[in-house]
Parts: C-alpha cells; sequence; structure tokens
C-alpha cells in the first residue's frame, strides 16, 4: 500500500542542504541538490548510525559527519571502498510541493 | 561511434591508465589490449616474494582476465605487437593479426639488460623481469644447487635473497665497490653487505664478468682476471633498459626511452606512451609510483580533460628483503656544494645520512632505523628550509615535539597484530594484507580501504612506512599535493589566486581554477569558505552549507546525533548569576551530563538540535555568549589566577587573558586555535603547549607559539619578550593575522610554523615593526565582520530559521 505524504516545498531546504522529517519509525533525512532535486535517505549512516542529514551535500553524495562516509543520495549506497546501505524513499516534486513515500 | 583505443603492453602502467581512463570517461573507447605474457596484469614489483615463496602468483594479480570482460575491453595475452602502421593508424601483432586505432598507447616497459659476454645465451642464463623467469628459477631451485646473481643492484639483491631460501647457493657477482650503489653510500653499503652475509649470501664485489662457461647448458662463470667460480643457473640482474624496439622500428623518436612531454604525448600527437618505456625530460623511471602519476595524466588528456601535467618524480627506495631495514631518497652522494649530517652506530646496526644543499634536503640514506624516512623525504618534496631545527634534524621528527612513542613506532619490527591506527583499530597486518590484496600504492589507498591514519593522522608516517616495505618504493610528486580530489591545485595555489584576482565566493573559486566537480566536496567546500572570507571579510559572505555541521548548528555534535553547549567564560572567570542560569538550563532541558571542560568552562550534553535556539536563549538572557567550542576559530583563553591572588604572580595573567579572549573570539581561522597566559615560569596554564601561550616575569611577558598539546605534543618556541600588554595584544593580532592568511586550511599552528620555519614568522611579527602593525590592523579590521554572538543571531529567528526545526513531524 502506498503512503505517501505531503512534507512540504522545495524552499523549506536549504540549496546543497538538508532537513529532517520525524516519524514514528525514526527520523528521515530530506535533501535537496544544487540543481534543486530532491532526495529523501534514512537519517542513519550504515557505518555508525550518523545523522546524514547534518552531512556536507555534494553532487549526488551527502558526507556524513561523524566519519566521512560518502553515502549516495540516489540510492542509499555508500561510495568507494566502504560497503552498507542507508535506506531510500521514493520521492515526488509537483510544483514545488515535495512528497515522499514512506514504507 | 567510439574512437578506438589500442594499448600495446599489458603491464602495470598500461592498465593503470585504462583504470583512470575508465573512472572519468568510462564509455569514451572501445579498448583493445595487446600483452606479450600469457596473463592478467599482476604486480610486477612482487615478483620477489613470490620467488621467496613468501606469496603466490594469484596473490600478486592486480587486473584479471575478468576486469578486462566486464570492462568490455579487448584482451589479446601472447600477442606480441611487431609493427606499427602509422599511416594506416593499425598494429600489426607477429601472428599477423591487426587493429586499427584512433589512439595508440605504449606502454611497452622494459627489458632486462644482458650483458653481451660470450655464452650470455646458453641455457641457464636468465634475466629477473617476469613470472616466467620466476617459475625458471623455482624449477631449477628443485634438482640444482649454485646460482650465480650477477648485479649488486636492488633487483639482484632480492633475486639472490629469494633463491637462498629456495635453498639454493648463491654468489652475488657485483662490478662495483658497494652494493646497490645507486641507494646507498659505502657506509652502509658494506653494512647491508655484512648483514646479507650473516644471512647466508657470499658476494664477490669489483667482479667483471669475462664469460658464461658450459656446453649447451652454463656450467660456470669466468671473470676477467682469469677466476672461475661453477654455476648451475645465472641470473642477470643488471639493470633495466626501458623496451624501445617497437618504438624504434616506426620510426617513432626515441633516445634511451620513448621521448614524450608533460602530457605523455609522442612525437606522433596519436600516440601516448607511459611506463619504464618513457623518457621524460630527460629521465627515465624504472619505479612505480613515478608510472602511476604519468598514468593518471596520461588518462585525463586521453579522456581530452586537457589539463593535468607530469612534471616528474622523487623517487625513494625500500629494499624488499625480510628484517632488511633501509631507506634512500634523492641525491645522497653529495658533492662540493653539499654539507653532510651522518650517523653512525655500528654496534646496534644503525647508519643514517642526510646531504643538505643551502638549508634544505636533497638526499637521505638510512640503515637499520628508517622510522624517519617518511618526514626525511617530505621535507625533500617541499624543500622545507630546515636551519631552525636543524641541530635536531638527525633525531627525527619526535625531537621536533614528544609524540609519546618514541621506540615504539618501528614498522619492520612490529608483528602482524600490533595495531598501527589507534583511533580505528587498524593492525599493521590489516594494512599489509589490503594493500598487496586489493594492489593498494597510495596513502589515500590504503585511507580508503583500511581506515589507518584517515581519522587523526598521528600513524600516517607508520602508515607510509608499510606501505614503502609492502610496495617496495614510495615515490611522489614534486609538485603540491592537490587539495582534494576536485582539482589538482594546492592550498597555496587558490589563496593566492584568491588574493590576486579578487575571487569573494567559492563558487567564484571553483570556476576560475576550473574545479571537476561543479559542487566541489566536503573537503575542499570548508576550505574555500574559510579561505575567501579570510582574504576578503568585508565583501565574502559565508556559506553555512559550506561549514561541517558544529559550525552550522554552532554545538559540537556528539555520537548520537545531540549537541553540546558551551558558553564563553571569559579567561575561565565566572559568577554565581552564570552558574545559576547554567544550572538553570540543565534543569529545564534535562541535560544529562554537565561538565568541566579542559578549557576552564562547562559543557552541557545530550541537547537536542531543535533545543538549540531555545538554550541559548536563557543562556544569552544571564548575558553569557557562545564559546565557540566547536569551530575553527579562537577556543579559549586560559590563565591563572596571577598577581591579583598569586603570592608568586608577576603580573594580571587573568586579566591580561580575558583582554585577549575579547580581541580575538569569534575570528575564522584554518583550525581550532587556543591561547594561554600564566602569570609567572611556574606556568600553571600550561601556555607552553598553547597555539599562543603568554609568561608572564617580572621584566615584562613572553611570548611563546605554534605548541600543542594534542596528537602530537609540542612545546612552543620562543618567539620574542615584550614589556606591555599592549605590544602582547598588538603581536598576538599580528601572529594570528600571518597564521590566518597563509596557514592550509586545517593546518594547527604547529605543523604550519614547522613548514615555514620560526625564523619566517619572526621576520613578518618580531623584526618588521610595520609588517606586524599592518598584520595586526588587518586582524582588526576582520574582527568587525565576525564579532557578533552566533547563538543571539539564531535566537532572533533572523539567521538560519529553517536550521533547528524539523521539516515535518509525522505521528
Amino acid at each position: 500500500m502506498s503512503n505517501w505524504i505531503a512534507v512540504g516545498t522545495v524552499d523549506d531546504i536549504p540549496k546543497l542542504g538538508s532537513r529532517v522529517l520525524q516519524t514514528p519509525d525514526g527520523d528521515v533525512a530530506v535533501f535537496r541538490t544544487a540543481d534543486d532535486r530532491i532526495f529523501a535517505l534514512r537519517d542513519q549512516c550504515p557505518h555508525k548510525g550518523g545523522p546524514l542529514s547534518q552531512g556536507i551535500v555534494h553532487g549526488n553524495t551527502v558526507t556524513c559527519p561523524l566519519h566521512n562516509w560518502k553515502i549516495s543520495l540516489e540510492n542509499g549506497e555508500a561510495q568507494g571502498p566502504d560497503e552498507g546501505c542507508a535506506g531510500h524513499y521514493a520521492v515526488k516534486v509537483d510544483a514545488g510541493n515535495i512528497q515522499v513515500e514512506l514504507k | 561511434m567510439k574512437e578506438k583505443l589500442v594499448l600495446v603492453g599489458n603491464g602495470m602502467a598500461g592498465a593503470r591508465t585504462l583504470e583512470e581512463l575508465l573512472k572519468i570517461a568510462p564509455e569514451k573507447y572501445d579498448i583493445t589490449v595487446f600483452g606479450a605474457e600469457p596473463y592478467g596484469n599482476y604486480n610486477r614489483i612482487l615478483l620477489s616474494p613470490v620467488l621467496a615463496g613468501e606469496k603466490t602468483i594469484d596473490e600478486i594479480m592486480l587486473n584479471t582476465l575478468e576486469w578486462y570482460e566486464e570492462n568490455n575491453i579487448t584482451l589479446h595475452t601472447g600477442k606480441k605487437i611487431v609493427n606499427v602502421d602509422r599511416k594506416a593508424c593499425k598494429v600489426i601483432a607477429a601472428d599477423g593479426s591487426e587493429a586499427s586505432y584512433d589512439r595508440l598507447l605504449l606502454a611497452t616497459g622494459s627489458n632486462p639488460f644482458i650483458i653481451p659476454v660470450p655464452g650470455h645465451d646458453k641455457a641457464g642464463v636468465i634475466g629477473f623481469r617476469d613470472i616466467q623467469d620466476v617459475d625458471t628459477m623455482l624449477e631449477c631451485a628443485k634438482n640444482h644447487k649454485s646460482v650465480v646473481v650477477i648485479g649488486g643492484g636492488l633487483l639482484g639483491l632480492e633475486a639472490a635473497n629469494g633463491l637462498m631460501l629456495q635453498g639454493m647457493t648463491v654468489t652475488v657477482v657485483h662490478i662495483m665497490d658497494t652494493l646497490m650503489e645507486r641507494q646507498m653510500d659505502p657506509v652502509s653499503g658494506d653494512m647491508l653487505k655484512q648483514e646479507l652475509e650473516g644471512k647466508g649470501l657470499s658476494f664477490l664485489m669489483a667482479a667483471q664478468t669475462a664469460e658464461i662457461l658450459g656446453e649447451d647448458r652454463v656450467s660456470g662463470v669466468r671473470f676477467k682476471d682469469g677466476s672461475e667460480i661453477s654455476a648451475d643457473l645465472v641470473v642477470m640482474a643488471a639493470g633495466i633498459r626501458p623496451n624501445i624496439e617497437l618504438a624504434e622500428r616506426i620510426g617513432l623518436h626515441a633516445e634511451r626511452g620513448i621521448v614524450v612531454n608533460d602530457t605523455m604525448q609522442t612525437y606522433d600527437p596519436k600516440i601516448y606512451s607511459v611506463g619504464e618505456c618513457v623518457q621524460h625530460r630527460g629521465e627515465t623511471y624504472g619505479l612505480v609510483a613515478p608510472l602511476f602519476e604519468q598514468a593518471k595524466v596520461c588518462a585525463n588528456h586521453l579522456a581530452e580533460y586537457g589539463i593535468g601535467i607530469y612534471e616528474g618524480s622523487v623517487t625513494s627506495t625500500k629494499l624488499k628483503v625480510t628484517g632488511v631495514d633501509l631507506f634512500s631518497a634523492g641525491d645522497f652522494i653529495g658533492d662540493d656544494t653539499t654539507e653532510e649530517i651522518v650517523m653512525k652506530d655500528a654496534a646496534s646496526g644503525i647508519y643514517k645520512k642526510l646531504v643538505l644543499k643551502d638549508n634544505k634536503i636533497s638526499g637521505a640514506v638510512m640503515y637499520g632505523d628508517t622510522v624517519d624516512g617518511a618526514w626525511y623525504f617530505q621535507l625533500l618534496r617541499d624543500q622545507t628550509d630546515v636551519s631552525d631545527f636543524r641541530e635536531s634534524l638527525m633525531f627525527g621528527q619526535a625531537h621536533l615535539g614528544d609524540s609519546g612513542h618514541s621506540g615504539e613506532n618501528a614498522a619492520m619490527a612490529m608483528s602482524d597484530e600490533m595495531e598501527i591506527c589507534g583511533c580505528n583499530g587498524v593492525t599493521k597486518g590489516c594494512v599489509v594484507k589490503a594493500i598487496t590484496t586489493q594492489g593498494l600504492f597510495t596513502l589515500d589507498e590504503v585511507r580508503a580501504h583500511t581506515k589507518a591514519s584517515a581519522s587523526c593522522g598521528s600513524c600516517t608516517g607508520l602508515v607510509e612506512q608499510v606501505l614503502a616495505s609492502t610496495v617496495g618504493d614510495y615515490s611522489a610528486s614534486t609538485k603540491a599535493t592537490p587539495m582534494c580530489k576536485c582539482s589538482d591545485h594546492g592550498h597555496d595555489v587558490v589563496r593566492a589566486a584568491i588574493r590576486d584576482n579578487h575571487l569573494t565566493s567559492i563558487q567564484s573559486v571553483r570556476e576560475f581554477l576550473e574545479w571537476r566537480e561543479a559542487d566541489g566536496c566536503a573537503a575542499c567546500r570548508p576550505a574555500l569558505n574559510f579561505y575567501v572570507l579570510a582574504a576578503w571579510p568585508a565583501e565574502a559572505v559565508d556559506d553555512p552549507q559550506s561549514r561541517f555541521i558544529n559550525e552550522r548548528a554552532h554545538a559540537n555534535i556528539q555520537k548520537d546525533g545531540t549537541y553540546s553547549v558551551v558558553p564563553r567564560m571569559w579567561g575561565g572567570l565566572t559568577t554565581p548569576n552564570e552558574l545559576r542560569a547554567i544550572a538553570d538550563v540543565a534543569d529545564k532541558f534535562e541535560v544529562p551530563v554537565v561538565k568541566v571542560t579542559g578549557g576552564q568552562r562547562i559543557d552541557l550534553f545530550g541537547i537536542k538540535k531543535e533545543d538549540l535556539p531555545a538554550v541559548w536563549s536563557d543562556l544569552n538572557a544571564a548575558g553569557m555568549v557562545s564559546g565557540h567550542a566547536y569551530g575553527k576559530t579562537l577556543r579559549t583563553v586560559k590563565t591563572c589566577i596571577g598577581s591579583e591572588w598569586c603570592r608568586f604572580g608577576t603580573q594580571d595573567s587573568t586579566g591580561l587573558g580575558v583582554q585577549l579572549e575579547k580581541l580575538t573570539w569569534g575570528s575564522n581561522m584554518p583550525h581550532k586555535f587556543k591561547i594561554a597566559v600564566s602569570g609567572c615560569p611556574r606556568n600553571c596554564a600550561e601556555a607552553t603547549i598553547k597555539d599562543f601561550g603568554v609568561v608572564c616575569v617580572d621584566s615584562g611577558y613572553e611570548l611563546h607559539v605554534a605548541g600543542n598539546g594534542g596528537i602530537k605534543v609540542r612545546a612552543t618556541d620562543l618567539l620574542c619578550k615584550v614589556a606591555s600588554e599592549d605590544e602582547v595584544k598588538e603581536y598576538c593580532g599580528a601572529f594570528i593575522q600571518l597564521y590566518r592568511e597563509e596557514a592550509h586550511y586545517l593546518d594547527r599552528t604547529a605543523p604550519w610554523i614547522e613548514r615555514v620555519g620560526l625564523s619566517y614568522v619572526k621576520e613578518k611579527v618580531v623584526d618588521d615593526a610595520a609588517s606586524r602593525q599592518a598584520l595586526n590592523e588587518r586582524f582588526i579590521e576582520s574582527q568587525r565582520y565576525s564579532q557578533s554572538d552566533p547563538w543571539a543571531e539564531r535566537v532572533s529567528g533572523k539567521v538560519a530559521p529553517n536550521e533547528f526545526t524539523p521539516l515535518k513531524v509525522i505521528g
């Protein structure tokens, strides 16, 4: 069953930034890239659970603030030699309004 | 349609170029590879350990046949290219098959030099170059006893060691008086010879081979002086020669090697060349690191990125004979224009020699104790002026400040179980395994794969040593290390460009210097943000998204994602009112832990991000501001109580500390910055391990700089002595400004001053009053833009209103 939730607008998130969606199942980090694409990941680095929403966003990647793991915004996979995955969520943007599909 | 790239030579340099190319332009070419050997690409440097029985062939494979398949590369093994039709742009193999190309890459490597004495073509005379040579040696070791190795260089000694371990009786014949004369001076060469004799090798020095004896198969060697020795196998390891056979046949300009320009292009613009077969700026290289630098540059140009220049390499060498610790780099023989510093302790088997030219290291040889090899090599590459610490130079980096590991950091002596990286719990065995199984060659690669030295970096020297002794050589480019992977520019170039071209935003810097990544990365963005703010304080606008989270949230992120909050206590002073307000905040927000910090203030732990503005609001109301305990900026000014109360105090250290804190707080700096003021030479405020320390004396104030109490304890250097508080403040401002303007981002003052030298800092801050005043004025000016309390700004709701609230709360 799909569970699309309206969470706010693109302008609510700074470019190359992220904000947190608090849910009963834990935090979801919603990211905005330089070219205004929106992605959503579980707000936990697969390494030691660092809050990815607090990292630095560059390209399609966020660097975790705790130990500098680089996580792909598109699929949550750790980059380079590191291995692990932060779950990712489907996102729709319509006229600037963001919807995230929660599981 | 894709262009066609043909690679001739399936060795380390060629395959590395393809790897680099696939990283940046995976779809550009249809790639075809011709290799004369019947294998994928293997690590030729590790043939010695294979011969010694310490590794297997499978363990030294770098690119398996599957790798070529996965990357859609057509691989022809066992096919030698014998001709190239440069007009029709096609290569022709020995079996007549052909392949056409748009770009051709020659990586034909080198051949062992077989001395052309009579009998050199008999059975049982081989080189030491490829897997087949190793197989021949191992086969021979099964039923033959004696072997002569001709050549007492790196390759010859490694071959000799391996054959000895296979049970053969080995005699090394060397034409010179000194073993490894290209890497060793006579003294260290003799020490090495004695050690290897102790292991069971025999040597014939200054012996010139005249003839290889025997019928069809070798039976012995005769020398110029008429003497003979018997041998079942002769290994010619008298050096290598660039393999330019093909280049010469097709009329491509070659001298000792195939001549290339700084983009690795030959005289035929369609043909590039990399590796041991090339001659670049008159030099040929037989070590791995230069080849990889060439590969990177070549790939960049094959991808038509058009940036990246190879400027040559400085090389260093380690001998891969288990148990022998030897390091050399640069020009270690010296001449009339150089000076030597030598230490010899024959009984302990230690010998070190440094060659200096114009107070800079130009070469180094170390035998028995090579722990500081990586450091000397760094000083050599950076051309650091060593006059300020020349007298302690020979004793190693630890003596510039006690690293606290003396005697416990010889990588060769460590067992596999011993921990190298204390931050990430990485053992030596782990690092060695990653290097050999993953085929790693650089410090960055080891960091990425093992995390060793990737956190605090204090074990970098150890990791470099393990890398050097495992890989065999560890060489580096002469040019400055790039800031990060987004660009090839070093920090100094970037800072100069920002100054000289009036670049006031991160974006303009990236565009001006042609950054590869549009957004930069987590390493370069904070650095660039600082650089533009430091250069143009009135114009540059801070970019919060380019700051590490602590500086964006103005609190310290903790491992559970909560934050800690430290209000400023000027000079370590507080009041009952402030303490009451802190206690109230701790109660109101149910702060689980309250701790007194090392910097004389109070830290509140476990605060949720969304509560931060409310916490700050309460602290602001009691007159407290941010302590910047999270920033690359002034942290604390630690003081003792001083002359106001203390019977020993000579000056008002607390009062001066408060003044210095008021002067310097909020300033953007390359890294955190700590100050202390002690009221007398008993130094209770520990001023001599701070970035800027003041020790009060009866006649005035001693100013100390560039101390550090962290990763590596470093006592300060004495900058000068002054008479008044006003002078203390002026010197402090000037010193900080020089550091802000010239250090690299994330350099503490200690490594910065070790790089530029205390003399240089004195010149700018002490000797030249006009320079000091100008620096201080620029510091005061920059402070106009940075001294507003970031907590109050955010409490007001006008700055970063979205930072602290969730986007949405569900359920």
